[in-house]
């Protein structure tokens, strides 16, 4: 059995277990100081006065920065916005001047002896604001505004027509009208982000939480005028992301002021409540939508408008109708998107970015009409099955959508589930099942990689990426010793450093697809290098070559980028999920008893690590569905439970049987190694079947998630 | 967090020495507080919601960690730890409620370091009390209450003024207040005993004077009378995730079944509801004389709601209390196996 395609334990395991995995926040360069940072209350307006003197005077305090006193930093536009920033706007310029854009922006930043003492320090900044002008804090979709060309450029809205939809939907025999919501959604991974910067002379080193060690190096580089070459960023271990580390955020730029300041590395260590407003969130959202079916179940009119929220300072458009374009056939479509501007801190990806999103209200929105039609919901999505691309009009590239109802259907058992709810009762449980399409965009990135043959027989494989959780460690060191036919053990593979050959975000679900055959072909032409001087010897005794020809390495670097696969043909991931859900007849709780996710991701290099994956994104589905609600305060214009005791995620006792099985299929343009990326698909769809469960088991339809018991009780 | 001077108190008479403060507003806390577990202290301290200026530290008291039943009562020191108290054999087989009841608290990590005294001491989890960047009328007196037009789906609906709305956070307070706990509190002046019922306070107009103890009183002891009701008893926690969450709403319930079925005596609290432990006087009337069935449980508790005062998203929790205290009494009826 190949190397790729085995059930390979993380590499990386043995030093995360052990502690000697070390995370952004845990270097300590010589004479390290520490930073806090104090934060707006109010959400807009004026900082009147900002009376430092108590904060420096507190003991240990070295430095107190504000906009009074921090440095203008010449934050150069880039030639080109990279995917990860918002579509349009302009970014936070943190210690800029006297603006407040959101409650909780930092104000003030405290650098102290310890971390105890900064914190201190920074709660003894008291700042009176002048609240003008009015904040804006609700969100109300009659506020939304249409997204910006910008983002139309992106394929973000704000309209894309195909046919007659309004005609068609007033013209269907059946139809169903509903809108749907989901709440805020706060990224809180395990590691804290944290950034500890130290200069040496004009140059900086950052070691700090990314999912991109390029992009951060670039983003500083810009905001400090620097070189790029003058900035290195070191992240060797991601303790989970999601999408929260995509954009080099405020705390960054605070360090490295800080620490320029201070002369002396200087770290900074975001507390769980400031995760809140210092890195982004996937913004609450409202999606109208409007099918229209023929009595066979055929669609005839699919219409999706959808609100989300941004800042007032940025505009974070993302793909959440990307399913409504995507999914079913249908001849006659419209999908709108508009934005509400408010004063909050701009939202950011957040796993399965737009997709998991606009798969709520689409997947909620066929249950229901399957349900209006009295058709088993598989058997809908069946008589819709899009066999091109019914946005784009292309070509799939592959798809195995089928095989994964199919497959999915039987390991979950779903033909014994009865078509009307509330037909299931086991004691106080009513027992119910549902079932939901996950669907995701593949895409693949331009990357660079490099080998090294090394004396002691081994290989260093060297690339700009990162892995926030997925396992690019070991997926990459099997990848790299299938190609140079060496066993794992002697491959080792290291990221996370803007030194190594460079590689594009670790997001999107790109990173296989794209550090992979990047590796391949580095592979490639260092064994051509060896084959130069070898005589003939096999690849596995290069150390014996290396001797013989007094080298102490042979090292090759090489790239490998995307062709127009993506242009002639739709990429996407597929899958089906189904959810079983236990919900107490009279208190209305709710338990994801049994979850089953059947997926085409293309060629799986580790099963272990895939299913891993998928587990978690069931995980995570949970949360949402069942969960995760940010609150806001619109009077105040702040989170109202912004701990994460009070913002709550699944525990253990939450969390049952979970599988995810895989089709087995090989995408044949998208890449040489055919895989098409698992990381965001594993959340979609999770959180609309267990909804379309609920609504099994109980004969109610909550449209709003997280369907939690007061919200069941009430419906 | 504000720097604070640590004292490890050595003795009773040293800890109530202290003049150690029990209310929850931050302008007034430049005195002494208490820290036994520190679970929920630590919390308040690291967010700046209590400046202490002085720390007592109470775990090195001796003697306090008793669990003792001697006869009719059962006497729990306070310095005892949670997961002690709830996995102690005596206590789970006869005080059924109170096992439940902490077990159902926090997590197992929680529970191994938290203390009784300290637990029933517990500060709200209302966000905006827990928000250092918010206004709150119990950490900052006259400063508004953000949570009666805001976001309230857990705040109390049983208890509360308009100055606060806040919800007792507690289970195992709930439990006590169902058996008849009594609360043994000592300081320099001695010793006095109170009624468990007696030591938490509604908001009223002074939401941050949560208890009835003076500077200086420390919790000893908490002492609960065994009855029959005690051995037929049980706790229901209603919660959004399955463990490490506090209560949307709660019951305490302990039954005295006569032989021939029908209630004797009924005791009943809840939780997650009220600005403090609360007592269902009107539904135990209504139990008494009666046999345990899903009907009776249902119409005694229909009263539970009465006096209630919602504002907004927390109305679900009339009903849902009501639901629970239903459940709860069943679930009572049947402790032992036997259906009543």
């Amino acid at each position: 059995m190949s190397v790729i395609g085995s059930p390979v334990s993380r590499v990386d395991g043995p030093a995360k277990v052990n502690g000697e995995a070390h995370y952004a926040g845990e270097f300590a360069p010589k004479d390290l100081l520490y930073a806090a940072t104090a934060d707006s209350t109010c959400p807009a307006g004026t900082i009147v006065t900002l009376d430092t003197r108590d904060a420096a005077r507190a003991p240990g305090v070295l430095l107190v920065l504000t906009h009074l006193n921090a440095d203008r930093l010449p934050y150069q536009e880039p030639a080109e916005r990279v995917a990860v920033d918002p579509v349009a706007g302009a970014q936070l310029r943190v210690l800029d001047g006297p603006a407040i854009l959101f409650s909780g922006q930092p104000i003030a930043l405290v650098v102290a002896r310890t971390q105890a003492q900064a914190e201190y320090g920074a709660s003894l900044v008291p700042a009176p604001y002048d609240a003008d002008p009015p904040a804006k804090l609700r969100f109300d979709p009659a506020l939304a505004q249409p997204t910006s060309e910008a983002a139309a450029k992106k394929k973000r809205g704000p309209e894309t027509r195909k046919g007659d939809a309004e005609g068609a939907f007033a013209r269907a025999p059946v139809t169903l009208d509903e809108r749907y919501r989901l709440s805020r959604e706060q990224h809180h991974p395990m590691e804290p982000h944290a950034t500890v910067a130290e200069w040496t002379g004009d140059r900086l080193t950052l070691w700090s939480k990314t999912q991109w060690v390029g992009n951060e190096r670039d983003e500083i580089a810009r905001r400090f005028g620097l070189p790029p070459a003058n900035v290195r960023v070191i992240n060797p271990y991601v303790g989970g992301a999601f999408g929260s580390s995509l954009r080099t955020w405020p705390h960054v730029t605070l360090a490295a002021m800080a620490a320029r300041r201070a002369r002396r590395p200087v770290r900074l260590e975001l507390t769980r409540r400031q995760l809140f407003t210092f890195v982004g969130h996937r913004g609450q959202s409202e999606q109208h939508v409007r099918l229209g079916a023929d009595p066979n179940g055929r669609l005839l009119a699919t219409i999706c408008e959808a609100t989300g929220q941004t800042s007032t300072y940025e505009e974070f458009a993302e793909p959440l109708l990307g399913p409504a374009g995507a999914t079913y056939a249908c001849d006659d479509r419209l999908t709108r998107y508009k934005l509400v501007p408010m004063n909050v801190n701009t939202p950011c990806p957040m796993r399965g970015p737009g997709w998991a999103t606009g798969l709520v209200a689409q997947e909620m929105a066929m249950d229901e009409l399957a349900e209006r039609l009295g058709m088993d919901p598989i058997e809908l999505r069946l008589r819709n099955y899009a066999e091109r691309d019914p946005m784009k009009d292309l070509p799939w590239s592959s798809k195995a959508l089928r095989e994964c109802y199919a497959q999915g259907a039987e390991r979950f058992g779903w033909s014994k589930r009865p078509l009307k709810p509330r037909a299931r009762r086991d004691g106080r449980d009513l027992v119910g099942l549902g079932m939901a399409t996950a669907i995701y965009d593949s895409g693949r990135y331009p990357t660079s990689a490099s080998v090294a043959l090394l004396p002691d027989g081994t290989a260093l494989v060297r690339c700009a990426t990162a892995d926030m959780g997925p396992g690019t460690y070991t997926s990459m060191t099997q990848v790299a010793a299938d190609a140079l036919g060496l066993p794992l053990a002697r491959v080792r593979f290291e990221l996370g450093d803007s030194t190594f050959p460079p590689a594009k975000e670790h997001g999107g679900s790109t990173t296989m697809a794209s550090v992979g055959p990047a590796i391949q072909e580095a592979c490639g032409a260092v064994k051509a290098k060896l084959a130069g001087v070898a005589d003939g010897a096999p690849i596995t005794d290069f150390a014996a070559v290396l001797r013989r020809a007094g080298l102490d390495r042979i090292e090759a670097e090489a790239s490998a980028k995307p062709d127009d696969a993506m242009k002639t043909h739709s990429i996407n991931g597929f899958g089906a999920v189904f959810a079983e859900v236990r919900v107490d007849v009279d208190l209305c709780t709710i338990r994801a008893t049994r979850i089953v996710g059947a997926y085409d991701a293309g060629r799986i290099v580790n099963p272990k690590l895939a299913h891993s994956q998928c587990i978690g994104g069931m995980v995570q589905g949970i949360g949402m569905a069942l969960f995760e609600d940010v609150e806001w305060d619109e009077h105040l214009g702040r989170v109202s439970n912004g701990t994460i005791a009070e913002y709550i995620v699944p525990v253990n006792a939450d969390i049952h049987d979970l599988d995810a099985i895989f089709v087995d299929t090989r995408e044949p343009l998208l890449n040489p190694l055919g895989v098409k990326g698992v990381a965001e698909l594993g959340l979609c769809g999770v959180a609309p079947a267990i909804a379309n469960a609920v609504w099994h088991a109980t004969g109610k339809r909550v449209r709003n998630l997280p369907i939690t018991p007061d919200r069941l009780l009430t419906a | 967090m504000t720097p604070f001077a640590y004292a490890r108190a050595r003795t009773l008479a040293e800890a109530v020495g202290s003049g150690a403060e029990h209310r929850s507003d931050v302008g007034h806390s430049t005195g002494t507080d208490f820290l036994a577990g520190g679970t929920d202290m630590i919390q308040l301290m690291r967010e700046g919601l209590r400046r202490p200026a002085r720390i007592m530290d109470v775990t090195g008291l001796a003697g306090l960690d008793y669990i003792d039943i001697d006869g009719p009562v059962l006497r729990l020191g306070a310095l005892v730890r949670m997961s002690d108290a709830a996995a102690h054999p005596q206590v789970r087989e006869g005080y059924r409620v109170i096992s439940e009841a902490l077990l159902l608290s926090a997590s197992a990590q929680v529970r191994n370091l938290a203390t009784l005294g300290g637990n029933l001491l517990q500060r709200t989890r209302c966000g905006y009390f827990r928000d250092p960047g918010a206004p709150c009328n119990k950490r900052a007196p006259g400063s508004g209450c953000p949570a009666i037009p805001g976001q309230n789906r857990l705040n109390a609906v049983l208890g509360v003024s308009d100055q606060c709305i806040a919800t007792y956070a507690g289970d195992f307070a709930n439990a006590l207040l169902a058996l008849d706990a009594r609360v043994r509190i000592a300081s320099d002046q001695g010793e006095r005993v109170i009624p468990l019922a007696d030591l938490h306070r509604a908001p009223d107009q002074t939401p941050w004077i949560e208890t009835q103890l003076a500077h200086g009183e420390f919790i000893s002891a908490i002492e609960a009378p065994t009855s029959f009701a005690t051995w037929r008893s049980h706790y229901l926690k209603v919660r959004d995730r399955r463990s490490f969450e506090w209560a949307l709403a709660s019951a305490a319930v302990a039954l005295d079944i006569a032989p021939d079925g029908t209630v004797r005596d009924a005791r009943i609290a809840v939780g997650g509801v009220a600005t403090r432990p609360w007592r269902l006087s009107a539904v135990e009337d209504r139990l008494r004389g009666r046999r345990v069935t899903a009907d009776v449980a249902r119409e005694a508790a229909q009263v539970a709601g009465d006096g209630a005062m919602a504002h907004g998203r927390n109305a679900y929790k009339i009903e849902l209390m009501r639901r629970t205290v239903a459940r709860a009494i069943e679930e009572t009826g049947m402790v032992g196996g036997t259906a009543a």
